[in-house]
């Protein structure tokens, strides 16, 4: 007995346990391929479609779903099926755009507050407090309003509208942290701020952060889907979920589907990102945990 | 606590000022105003209206002058509606616009509130799972969506209700219906957590230990602490609403304040703008006071930050 040679057991990390977590979590799978298919989907399905999303029929004007035209056109005749694939692109881009700018800002806030601590601190969260006060939605309506519909500045201020949450996230998470054992190690090893940050810091903060990112996407194009509704947001001939939603719900009467496939796979992809969201929060958060 | 109060106060009156400042601001970098879509007028009326609305005041006194008025309650004359002043019309639509919130509110509480603790008492049961469903259907499907979806099936189908106006008793369901199921998803998700959070508390099982009936267990003692999340939560909610009436006066074609913030805007009517805008800031920040402080009351443990 003594001399014979045990195989290792390989260690299993944290991550891998919260990786576990995840897949046991049904909704949580299925969202994340729901989510997977949509995007696919959404990038290469307006090379591959016949048609373009801008080429008009007006002689079809507002046909219901036939085989030249699988989901029907609109009222100038476009494809429905091209206008949806494309409206995803720009629907997830500008979700995605958007949540990167309030992830930056947010990030960045949060853990310079929180690395600095003091007064530092105290001043940098008084700001988000206020700011947190004000109704963020009437700006962002006054500003497109006012600077005309640039493509950019929307999704920079929608992103300006959600990194307050963020910022709060981090800097809670960092000072957690700040305290912990091992960033004492680390500091009595003699290591470099910058590497303390970067090694040690930033990975740790990494769940709270991506929890927070994925659901503050489908915030992100919540918002979008409602300036689009209000005319502000994105302009046609380019089509988002939110527009082609608007244009549906116009002609609700004439054509409902116009109206239902749209609105369909909006919820849809809402519903997939929620679903992630929560299953990683689950996954990631052993005390949140049911048991 | 008194201390507490008067500092959030206090906090809030800069909070006004940057919103007045800044919508101020907006609304003159947009091109056009009062004069833009009419027709070409002669010199000398042109600069009489400008007179009148004080367009012709260099920028800075424009601002003073507007900030005074502010001061004492004036929010100026509207640069489309003729002749009615930026109160008046508010006045004329609060009303209706606080109608459509209260019932939406009450709706969103009563539904949300009883699917959560159905869903918390019932955890991992199917009753469970359809109550935590919905409540995601609603989180997920935006007002701009749902709204229409009910029209289409509930006002062109069924043929039950107007599909837009608000001149009959009956007008109410649909926009009240749409405004609150979004926030009755995210009510029932709140209390659900918070029951959950509750009922595997020690406290519980004394009381069942002690024979209480379930009934009793959950509303006389559960409920108070899983409904805290709810409290928190009616700040942005009220929020929520107000700014999502926006779309469902347009939707419905409601005579509210919602409505004539978003054609004020179109019309670039500058002082209506500001003055709905800054109305809203100032019911937001007004509200989530009163629902901070709320808070701190029903729940000692907050008093410490």
């Amino acid at each position: 007995m003594a001399g014979e040679a045990v195989a290792p057991e390989a260690g299993r990390s944290l991550w891998q346990d919260a990786w576990a977590r995840l897949r046991k979590n049904r909704m949580a799978v299925f969202g994340a391929i729901a989510l997977a298919i949509i995007a696919a989907a959404s990038l290469i399905g307006p090379l591959v479609i016949a048609h373009g999303y801008e080429e008009q029929n007006l002689l079809l004007g507002a046909a219901p779903p036939s085989a030249a035209h699988p989901l029907g056109t609109d009222k100038l005749g476009r494809d429905q099926l091209a206008r949806i694939l494309y409206g995803g692109r720009v629907s997830l881009l500008v979700g995605i755009a958007a949540t990167a700018v309030s992830l930056t800002i947010g990030l960045l806030w949060g853990s310079v507050a929180a690395y600095f601590g003091g007064k530092v601190d105290a001043v940098m969260m008084r700001t988000v407090d206020i700011l947190y006060a004000l109704p963020f939605t009437i700006f962002v309506i006054l500003l497109m309003t006012v600077f005309g519909r640039n493509f950019i500045l929307l999704f920079v201020a929608i992103g300006a509208v959600e990194w307050l949450t963020m910022a709060r996230i981090v800097r809670g998470q960092v000072l957690a942290l700040k305290k912990q054992e091992f960033i004492e190690a680390a500091i009595a090893l003699g290591l470099r701020k910058r590497r303390i940050i970067l090694r040690h810091l930033i990975p740790n903060v990494l769940g709270p952060v991506a929890v927070y990112t994925t659901l503050t996407i489908p915030a992100v194009m919540l918002l979008e889907a409602f300036l689009s509704f209000l005319g502000l947001g994105v302009q046609p001939p380019m089509s988002s979920w939110g527009l082609l939603i608007k244009e549906g719900a116009e002609m609700m009467e004439e054509a409902p589907w116009l109206l239902l496939y749209p609105a369909a796979l909006f919820t849809l992809t809402l519903f997939s990102l929620n679903f992630l969201g929560d299953g990683l929060r689950d996954a990631l958060d052993v005390r949140a945990s049911r048991d | 606590m008194l201390r507490f109060i008067g500092r959030r106060v206090l906090e809030t009156i800069p909070v006004l000022f940057l919103v007045a400042t800044i919508t101020f601001f907006m609304m003159k970098a947009v091109p056009g105003g009062p004069l833009d879509t009419e027709k070409n007028l002669p010199v000398e009326i042109k600069s009489q209206i400008e007179a009148f609305y004080g367009l012709d005041l260099p920028l800075w006194k424009q601002y003073t002058n507007y900030m005074a008025s502010l001061l004492q309650g004036d929010l100026g004359p509207s640069f489309k509606h003729a002749n009615r002043s930026v109160n008046e019309l508010i006045a004329a639509a609060l009303p209706v616009s606080l109608e459509l919130g209260s019932l939406a509110l009450v709706f969103a509480l009563v539904v949300g509130i009883t699917l959560g603790i159905f869903a918390a008492v019932r955890q991992n049961t199917w009753l469970d799972y359809l109550a935590s469903s919905s409540a995601m259907v609603g989180i997920c499907m935006p007002t701009f969506v749902m709204g229409p979806l009910l029209v289409l099936v509930f006002a062109l189908h069924l043929e039950q209700f107007n599909a837009s106006g608000w001149d009959f008793a009956r007008d109410r369901v649909l926009p009240a219906l749409t405004l609150g199921l979004v926030y009755a998803g995210y009510i029932a998700r709140l209390t659900r957590g918070g029951m959950l959070e509750v009922l595997s508390q020690d406290f519980i099982r004394t009381a069942r230990a002690k024979g209480a009936s379930e009934a009793r267990v959950i509303f006389r003692h559960a409920v108070r602490g899983g409904l805290l999340p709810v409290v928190s939560f009616l700040g942005p909610a009220v929020a929520g609403i107000l700014t999502g009436s926006f779309v469902i006066e347009t939707i419905f074609n409601i005579p509210g304040l919602g409505k004539h913030f978003v054609t004020s805007v179109f019309n670039r009517d500058a002082t209506l703008t500001i003055g709905t805008a800054l109305f809203y800031a100032t019911l937001i920040v007004v509200l989530n006071l009163v629902v901070d402080i709320v808070q701190m009351w029903i729940n000692p443990k907050q008093r410490a930050t």
